[in-house]
C-alpha cells in the first residue's frame, strides 16, 4: 500500500488562509488502511480545522466526504456537482489522489493534507515500513524476497557494505541490514551459491531516472472504431 | 479588584460500566458528592471510546472530557483501558496543535469499589477545567443548535 501521514495541522491551516468553505475529501484505499486519509481521519481533520480556525475567528466551514479511490476519474467525477459550492478542496489522498483531484477540478485550489511517505506495509500495530521503491525492474526473485533497493540505504547489488554490524545497518541500529536478511533468506532456501555470482549494474532507466513512467496494456485499451 | 464569577463547566465523562460507572454509582450511594458538571456517558469499556468521541465532544462545546477506566491490568477486556489511555494522549497532542489546552482531556483509573476516589478525581477534573476557563469554542457556539451526530460516523 501507499503509506502516508498527516501534515502538521498548522501547515494545513496556513494553506487554507483566505478560504471560507472547503471540502475535505478522503480516500478509501491505501491511505484508509494506514489510518491517514479514510473516513474517520477526514472527520478528525475536519473537526480539528473547524476548531483551530474557530478559536480566534470565524470557523472555516469544512464539509466532509470520502471516495473509494481518488486516483480514478470514475470515482471522483461523482463530486462534479457538489464541488461547485466550495472554495477549495482538502485532499486526504496520497500524492496521486491530490493530482487527480487537481486535474479533474482545475478551477479549485487543492490543499494536500497528507505527506505521502512510501510503498510499504504494517510490521506491527501502528508501525509501517517501506518495502518497495517502484524501480520498475523487480529483482526479488534473486534476492530471497528481500529488496535491496528499498531496504539497503546504499541500494547495493552485491552484498553488504562495511557498515553492516551484527545484522544491522550503520545508519540506524534499529534497521536490519538488507543484505544480512537476503543472506539468511537465501540460506534457508539453499541458494547461497547464487549470491556468489556478481550482479551486473542495475538498469535504472526503468526507475525514476527515465522521467514520467507509463504502463500500457493494449488489450485493455478502448478499441478504435473506424467511421463507416 | 472584581473577581470573575466561576463558570460551571460542562465535562463529559466516558465511564466504563465495569468500573468507573459503578464507582460513580457507589459515590452517589455513599452520599459522597461530586460536581454536577460531570456528565456521565456509560460505555461497555473505555476501549470503545474513540479519539473522535473526545474531539467531537470538545468541538460541540464541552469544556473538558474525562475518560474513566479500570485500573491498569484490571480491564474486563484485558487492554481496553490501555488503548483508551493511548487515545487520550493522542488527542491531548492534537489539542495542542489545534490551540486548545491538553488538560481539557484526561484519563483516570478507578475500580468499581473506589467511589470516594472517583468523586475525588471528578472534583480535581472540575477544578482544573475551572482554572482553564470555558472552552473558547463553546462561547462561539452559544445560541447555535447542537450539531447532529450520527453514531455510525464514529464506528
Amino acid at each position: 500500500m501507499i503509506v502516508a501521514e498527516r501534515k502538521p495541522l498548522e501547515a494545513i491551516v496556513e494553506m487554507l488562509d483566505g478560504q471560507r468553505k472547503v471540502l475535505a475529501v478522503g480516500c478509501g484505499t491505501c491511505v484508509a488502511v494506514c489510518f491517514a486519509g479514510g473516513k474517520k481521519e477526514v472527520e478528525m481533520l475536519a473537526s480539528s480545522l473547524r476548531m483551530a480556525t474557530g478559536i480566534n475567528g470565524e470557523p472555516l466551514q469544512v464539509d466532509e466526504t470520502s471516495e473509494q479511490r481518488q486516483c480514478e476519474v470514475e470515482y471522483i467525477e461523482t463530486l462534479d456537482e457538489s464541488i461547485k459550492e466550495y472554495d477549495a478542496i482538502v485532499s486526504l489522498g496520497c500524492g496521486v489522489g491530490v493530482q487527480y483531484l487537481a486535474e479533474r477540478f482545475p478551477e479549485k485550489r487543492i490543499i494536500p493534507a497528507l505527506d505521502t511517505k512510501f510503498m510499504g506495509g504494517p510490521t506491527e500495530a501502528g508501525v509501517w515500513e517501506e518495502r518497495c521503491q517502484g524501480c520498475g525492474s523487480c529483482m526479488l526473485g534473486s534476492t530471497g524476497g528481500v529488496c535491496p533497493i528499498s531496504r539497503c540505504a546504499k541500494q547495493l547489488m552485491n552484498g553488504p557494505c562495511g557498515g553492516s554490524k551484527n545484522g544491522h545497518c550503520e545508519i540506524d541500529e534499529d534497521i536490519p541490514c538488507a543484505w544480512q536478511l537476503i543472506w539468511e533468506s537465501m540460506d534457508k532456501l539453499g541458494r547461497i551459491e547464487e549470491l556468489m555470482e556478481i550482479s551486473s549494474p542495475k538498469d535504472w532507466s526503468t526507475s525514476r531516472d527515465g522521467g514520467l513512467r507509463r504502463v500500457v496494456r493494449d488489450d485493455l485499451r478502448l478499441p478504435e472504431v473506424e467511421d463507416s | 479588584m472584581t473577581q470573575t464569577p466561576e463558570f460551571e463547566p460542562q465535562i463529559v465523562a466516558f465511564c466504563c460500566l465495569h468500573c468507573a460507572y459503578a464507582a460513580a454509582d457507589l459515590a452517589g450511594g455513599s452520599r459522597c458528592g461530586y460536581p454536577s458538571s460531570i456528565k456521565i456517558v456509560a460505555v461497555p469499556c473505555t476501549g470503545r471510546v474513540d479519539s473522535l468521541h473526545l474531539v467531537k465532544a470538545l468541538e460541540d462545546g464541552a469544556d473538558g472530557v474525562m475518560v474513566a477506566g479500570c485500573l491498569p491490568g484490571r480491564c474486563h477486556f484485558q487492554t481496553g483501558n490501555l488503548y483508551a489511555n493511548q487515545r487520550v494522549e493522542h488527542v491531548r497532542a492534537l489539542l495542542e496543535e489545534i490551540g486548545l489546552e491538553a488538560g481539557r482531556v484526561r484519563m483516570v483509573n478507578v475500580s468499581a469499589g473506589m467511589g470516594v476516589q472517583f468523586a475525588e478525581r471528578a472534583k480535581e477534573m472540575a477544578e482544573s477545567i475551572i482554572a482553564l476557563g470555558p472552552n473558547p469554542l463553546r462561547a462561539r457556539r452559544a445560541g447555535s443548535p447542537p450539531r447532529e451526530i450520527a453514531m455510525e460516523e464514529t464506528n
